[in-house]
């Protein structure tokens, strides 16, 4: 008996973490997303960092929404990206840090998120450690959500931000390019938004890392494994190294970081394994002479300050699209109505 | 003189034929007699002993929010059980006489079925020092466990288990390496590496059951492997029989209805310990079942309240619960395929689970206790949490359409449960047996 031939009912509300795929408003992970609504956040994305680049005044395209970013997990990086984006749309902007288990006592999180949505918040830019936590919270408030990185799940922000950088570096197309993705795959939820998003748009993906941190069955993702980093990246478009985190020394997962950076480091004469044009990547923050060598990292072939920057306009574009004001209807659109006998929002 | 009752037209369920069953008080009759004053008209169904779980979570002393012994032995009833044997797990653990005494108690006040208490193995579950096996069997324990909390030095289980062998107890086995669980939630593989879960592998539990076989070699004591969930296990427990080993296992329903994949769909509702494995794994459960490794079936009934099954996967706790599915789940998944025929399901449900925890036997026949369930093996019906007795309403099978239905329950002589649509004819006004509580 295949338990795929038993018909289910809908699962009952909040019945997971997993159930609901990405809805329109919702950005929960890169998985399940259409080339085409990926490609469309890119342009978007595109047409932001263009204005970005010459003009930083807010626009008033989110004037009328409250963006709450929910950091329930430490995290500088990504919610000054969130933050700014907001910011650029003219969005307003409440940031929530809560680590580890300073949540109030006998308060779950399930409360706390009602308490964002209760004070407005048309979009919540979610950060926690466990996976699935932003998709089980769209179930449970009416906000759009943004999954910032959840746990070692996803981190579709850092995906997008991932194939705008590749797109830009590979001449505006995905078709027949490789990437070699080297480190940590298991603990690493960069490594799997870019695993489906990549797939997703056409470009194949090889990993490589010692055995210890590669999770099980990831070929069945959608990519395949290689036996050595050399294998990896020989002839591949862009190499993306993946941060190495000294708790795996202490949980035994790794011998050292110096072995670690002799059999799986990227230096410059693995670079040269690569086509003559291809790219360098980091999700940030390096640990230089670990992951990759320090000339490797500031040198001509590394996008590692492009990803940083394609960050705030992946962001805008995401927001925008999340607050459900596309940019074609213009900019001010307020989602009235969407909430049937919610409280009338004023500008902000 | 009590009252009679006849069951009419019943299928017995190893033979097949027609048959009359009638009983009086607790007992059954060895001749219907051919008036009565409760009639109830089987219309052809299933009749069997009264079926028994050897691993349930009643959840008291101390955790009535999840569940209640009265909760748990309706859910139990509605099931078609008669009889449960239930973990020590709770708050406090049941790990002295005192605690055994108070659940049979709290048992026979507001029960709706046989409840046997399983004490645990080491006090407080601990796995430090061992609890008093001759008292607590004496008080009514059937078993020892640490269930839940695997016992991890092998030494300890060493002295457990020839110490269990003076009070001729099985110890009942969690086997979880939990160096290997680490901070796992699912089972290890592509769904797990997909969803971003921490994972446990198959082998967590394997490695286990294999030293464990070992030391039931070396003490000669009793050990029952608690819901065996992998295809290695399985093959663990398969070498220590060829062995002749004192050892048994079990295996719940949702390791042959369901893989790993269901976590996707089903989230917290598809999490217990064992967790749901690979399909491979799954057709070996069958395979055990059917080639006779796995001794019994039971559910590990496990409620937990809404709240905490409502949380992201990791943060919600481990178990679903399973009286109320487990019989339709073996009839849909077992018997209608064709894997093993009716008579050996109820068999792994009524007779073998009794064998296991040397409990009473019970047979159609003259001067048994009337323990009863009436079964439609082909009624098809929809899982719906809400219509549970139990106060767990976390299972994975809700919307599940499945086939086979407990039409009554009979325990002790008392009618603890009777499907609505069930034709009862009460001669007299002395007939308050049927559907009365206990």
């Amino acid at each position: 008996m295949q338990p795929t031939q038993h018909a289910y009912a809908p699962a009952p509300p909040g019945a997971g973490p997993f159930s609901s795929r990405p809805a329109t408003r919702h950005l929960l992970g890169l998985e399940g997303l259409r080339r085409e609504s990926l490609i469309a956040i890119l342009d978007d994305a595109e047409r932001d960092l263009t204005r970005l680049s010459t003009d930083r005044s807010p626009t008033d395209e989110l004037r009328l929404a409250t963006v709450v970013i929910a950091m329930f997990e430490d995290s500088t990086r990504t919610r000054v990206s969130f933050q700014i984006a907001a910011k650029r749309l003219g969005a307003t902007v409440s940031t929530f840090s809560s680590h580890g288990l300073s949540l109030s006592k006998g308060e779950t999180l399930r409360d706390t998120l009602r308490i964002f949505e209760a004070n407005g918040a048309d979009v919540i830019v979610v950060r926690h450690s466990s996976p699935g936590a932003p998709a089980y919270l769209a179930e449970q408030v009416d906000s759009a959500v943004v999954n910032a990185g959840d746990g070692t799940h996803e981190h579709p922000t850092q995906g997008l931000l991932d194939l705008m950088t590749l797109r830009q570096a590979w001449g505006g197309r995905f078709d027949g390019r490789r990437i070699a993705i080297v480190g940590d795959v298991a603990h690493s939820r960069v490594a799997r938004s870019a695993i489906f998003g990549l797939s997703t748009v056409g470009v194949a993906v090889t990993l490589a890392g010692p055995a210890t941190l590669m999770p099980a069955e990831v070929e069945r993702l959608g990519c395949t494994v290689a036996g050595s980093v050399d294998e990896a990246m020989d002839g591949a478009d862009a190499v993306m190294a993946l941060r190495i985190q000294r708790e795996r020394m202490e949980a035994g997962l790794l011998p050292s970081l110096s072995e670690y950076t002799r059999v799986w480091g990227i230096d410059a004469t693995r670079v040269r394994r690569m086509k003559a044009d291809a790219v360098v990547l980091h999700p940030g923050p390096v640990n230089r002479g670990v992951e990759l060598a320090p000339d490797v990292a500031d040198g001509e072939r590394s996008v590692i300050l492009d990803q940083v920057a394609n960050g705030v306009a992946v962001r805008c574009a995401v927001l925008r699209h999340c607050a459900g004001t596309p940019r074609a209807e213009g900019s001010g659109t307020s989602r009235s109505g969407r909430r049937a006998g919610g409280p009338a929002r004023e500008a902000a | 003189m009590s009252p009679v009752t006849v069951i009419r037209n019943a299928r017995h369920w190893k033979t097949g034929a027609t048959m009359d069953l009638a009983f009086e008080r607790a007992t059954i009759l060895a001749t219907a007699p051919a008036a009565a004053e409760v009639v109830l008209d089987a219309k052809g169904a299933v009749l069997a002993p009264g079926l028994v779980d050897l691993h349930v979570h009643l959840r008291e002393p101390g955790q009535g929010s999840r569940e209640t012994i009265e909760s748990g032995t309706a859910a139990a009833a509605a099931g078609g059980f008669t009889a449960v044997a239930c973990m020590p797990n709770t708050e406090p653990v049941i790990d002295n006489i005192a605690w055994v005494e108070w659940v049979r108690a709290r048992a026979r006040a507001v029960g709706r079925c046989r409840v046997h208490p399983i004490a645990a193995v080491t006090i407080g579950q601990k796995g430090e020092r061992l609890t008093e096996a001759l008292a607590l069997r004496q008080a009514g324990a059937v078993a020892l466990s640490d269930d839940g909390r695997p016992i991890e030095f092998a030494a300890m289980m060493r002295h457990a288990l020839d110490y269990a062998r003076h009070a001729g107890l099985p110890i009942v086995c969690h086997e979880e390496d939990v160096s290997l669980r680490g901070d796992g939630h699912m089972n290890e593989g592509y769904t797990a590496s997909r969803l971003g879960i921490r994972a446990i592998p198959a082998a967590a539990e394997s490695v286990m059951v294999r030293r464990d076989v070992e030391l039931a070699a070396l003490t000669g004591g009793r050990v029952h492997f608690a819901h065996l969930s992998c295809a290695a296990s399985f093959d663990g427990l398969r070498d220590a029989k060829r062995r002749g080993l004192a050892v048994s296992g079990e295996t719940c329903p949702h390791y042959w209805t369901l893989t790993d994949e269901a976590v996707a769909e089903r989230g917290t509702h598809a999490k217990m310990n064992p967790p749901l494995r690979s399909e491979r794994d799954r057709l070996a459960t069958i395979e055990a079942i059917a080639d006779g490794t796995i001794d019994c079936l039971a559910t590990d009934h496990a409620p937990h309240t809404e709240d905490d099954k409502r949380q992201p996967f990791e943060m919600a706790p481990f178990g679903i619960v399973g009286l109320e599915t487990a019989l339709a789940l073996t009839l849909t998944g077992l018997v209608r395929p064709g894997h093993v025929s009716l008579a050996r399901a109820l068999e792994l449900w009524t007779e073998a689970p009794r064998r296991m925890f040397d409990l009473p036997p019970v047979k159609l026949e003259g001067g048994f206790p009337a323990d009863l369930v009436l079964i439609d093996p082909v009624a098809e019906w929809t899982v719906d949490p809400v219509a549970f007795r139990s106060k767990g309403r976390s299972t994975p099978f809700a919307g599940m359409r499945l086939t086979g239905r407990v039409l009554a329950t009979v325990c002790d002589g008392t009618f603890t449960h009777l499907d609505p649509g069930l034709a009862v004819a009460r001669v007299g006004a002395d007939s308050g047996a049927v559907g009365a509580t206990r």
